[in-house]
């Protein structure tokens, strides 16, 4: 394998890595500037984390933000760990290749229409139904659920369908029954996928931005919301600080689902070999 | 007195695949029953119905003289031990032992006794805290062998349970298994598909083939009175002469074909009737000077392979018959014949099996 370092491949890897990262490191570096000008260094100073929880506002923010993430994002996982379970086990139902496509149209739908379709339908909703009362943080939960579900759905997919029939056989075999089956064999056993999934759409909703500001209301702005409307009166230290403090989250929870999604297939490699020293 | 397990006219369909084809089968208490067939006859799917994961589409299972057709796995009298033993991945090995005495709600210090006594009759006393991909492939099997009897079935059900473990392993697990069903009692089914695995365990083997069963007998029937050239075949090694019905007496046959053969009479067959015979190689005796023997029948020697207990060889006779035998390495004998070289081969008329097919 490796068999010396390529120039070439070296090179077009740190351009890809540079195009995807430099921003980002540009970004960390100012957000500890001293200064109160974005392009201009004067030394290093945490003063703007400092400030920024000072900032009620952004605070609030953030912790609306986390809210909706995580409602969100559970209810993501139980939508789609039902869909990954339909189209695993149900074999070959009718319509189910329409239906699996359906499912992942929200996948490759503009947001802007994802955002503009479900306003419309809570406004058509509220003067129907009267539910939900006017938008807010509901209303951005259940927006961020339909396509938070859809990615759930997919990553629990992948770990149902090389999941081992037999062991839920044998739980049968055992004297157990269905639900019991699913909550003591199912379910620990593709564990990892579902805390990959609920990672995932954590993230997705926690950073969404086009969608939240179609559905949300007076007094539900999310953080994402918050930023773009401070960034339009012009860039500060202090968004930096944000940003940064928002992508070592992010990063910290996709790292997460990366270890958990990779261990559990490492250990799948172990149990699955078939060893045969007494 | 009814069988214990009683299959009645059994069919299983998958599309257009008879998977089980009208098959009846009785078994007794405490038997060790084999199921041999290649793989794709239907014995895993018949398996699968005893154990209540396979409907039944026509035909009926009886065991211990209940109708099991609206009985589900749970409920049965039987377990099933699975070909990759379908081991808990996130539980211990005492947790995945312990999963059916805690369905069955046993009292607390019962599971912990039984445990104990189950970990003990497998030899894994003291791992019961490991988790199953810590375990070695044998160990493996044993945790699932003492999970499929923790709740004490009245019939367990093995698929192809020694095919994971390596050769001489799997003999010394054949022996066990054999020991822990004759101490529990318990009726076993085992399927398999390796005809040495089913004659070592079984008492009674019964073949498949195409979803149907073939011959049902013990062992030793099955391998010296075959009923016809499948099972001679498919149990051991054969060589197959063919003939015509010369004369019948009392207690022989006559066959003549390339090469004139005296065979014991078994009854029913008649002058003129076209037949084949089938001689297992270890019943051929070889020597490089003709005695006169009946069965005589002179050869030269195609090919030989030495295999440490025995010699096996490839002979031809008259008119290309090929015959195959084996002659056992006794101490200080050389290899009686070599390449090329010319001999004869007899066989008793005892041992000559005369097939209907």
């Amino acid at each position: 394998m490796n068999r010396g370092v390529s120039w070439p491949a070296l090179w077009l890897g740190i351009i890809g890595f540079g195009i995807l990262y430099v921003p980002v490191m540009v970004m960390v570096v100012y957000s500890f500037n001293a200064g109160r000008l974005v392009s201009v260094w004067a030394g290093f100073s945490t003063k703007w984390y400092g400030e920024l929880m000072q900032n009620d506002q952004v605070l609030e923010a953030l912790g609306k933000s986390l809210w909706v993430a995580v409602n969100a994002a559970t209810l993501s996982t139980v939508f789609g760990v039902l869909i990954a379970l339909a189209f695993v086990r149900y074999g070959n139902f009718r319509f189910r290749l329409l239906l699996s496509a359906l499912a992942s149209t929200p996948l490759v739908m503009p947001e802007v229409v994802t955002g503009l379709s479900l306003l419309l339908l809570f406004i058509a909703m509220e003067g129907f139904l009267g539910w939900p009362a006017g938008r807010g943080l509901d209303t951005i939960i259940i927006a961020h659920t339909t396509f938070g579900m859809c990615f759930a759905a997919i990553v629990v997919q992948s770990r149902l369908r090389d999941f081992d029939m037999s062991i839920e056989e044998a739980a049968a075999d055992l004297g157990a029954t269905q639900p019991f089956i699913f909550f003591s064999i199912t379910l620990p056993v593709i564990a990892p996928a579902v805390v990959a999934a609920w990672l995932l759409a954590f993230t997705l909703s926690f950073d969404d931005l086009v969608i939240a500001s179609f559905v949300s209301g007076p007094g539900s702005s999310t953080l994402p919301i918050v930023v773009f409307s401070k960034v339009r009166l012009g860039v500060t230290p202090e968004i930096n600080a944000l940003a940064t403090i928002m992508i070592a989250l992010v990063a910290a929870s996709v790292i997460t689902a990366s270890i958990i999604i990779y261990r559990n297939a490492a250990g799948r490699v172990a149990t699955t070999q078939k060893g045969s020293q007494p | 007195m009814t069988p214990f397990i009683r299959i009645r006219n059994v069919t299983r369909r998958f599309g257009d695949v008879l998977a089980v084809d009208d098959l009846s089968l009785d078994i007794d208490r405490g038997e060790l029953f084999c199921l041999l067939g290649a793989s794709g006859c239907g014995k895993t799917t018949l398996l699968r119905m005893l154990a209540g994961f396979e409907r039944v589409d026509s035909g009926s299972i009886e065991i211990d003289g209940i109708d099991m057709a609206a009985v589900p796995p749970a409920a049965r009298p039987v377990n099933i031990m699975f070909q990759n033993y379908a081991l808990f991945p996130h539980m211990s090995v005492a947790d995945n032992i312990a999963y059916g005495l805690r369905r069955a709600g046993l009292p607390k210090p019962e599971i912990v006794a039984r445990l104990e006594e189950l970990l003990r009759l497998v030899r894994l006393d003291g791992m019961g805290g490991r988790k199953p991909h810590q375990l070695s492939g044998g160990q493996r099997q044993r945790v699932a062998l003492a999970r499929a009897l923790a709740r004490r079935p009245k019939l367990l059900l093995l698929d192809e349970p020694l095919a994971a473990l390596d050769k001489k392993l799997r003999e010394d697990t054949q022996f066990e298994l054999v020991d822990i069903q004759e101490r529990l009692e318990t009726t076993f089914i085992v399927v398999t598909h390796d005809q040495e695995e089913a004659m070592t365990l079984a008492s009674r083997i019964g073949v498949m083939d195409a979803g149907r069963l073939v011959q049902v007998d013990t062992p030793r029937t099955l391998y010296d009175r075959p009923c016809n050239s499948f099972i001679a075949d498919f149990l051991g090694t054969v060589s197959f002469l063919e003939g015509v019905v010369a004369s019948v007496n009392d207690g022989s046959i006559m066959v003549d074909g390339p090469v004139p053969v005296t065979a014991a009479n078994p009854g029913g067959f008649a002058v003129g009737d076209v037949v084949r015979m089938a001689v297992r190689p270890e019943k051929i005796a070889l020597g490089p000077e003709a005695r006169g023997a009946i069965n005589e029948i002179p050869v030269t020697v195609e090919d030989l392979a030495f295999t440490g207990v025995a010699t096996n060889y490839r002979v031809i006779g008259p008119e290309g018959v090929r015959l195959k035998l084996t002659q056992p390495n006794r101490r200080g004998e050389a290899a009686s014949l070599e390449w090329e070289q010319q001999g004869f081969v007899s066989f008793d008329p005892a041992d000559v099996v005369l097939l209907r097919d």
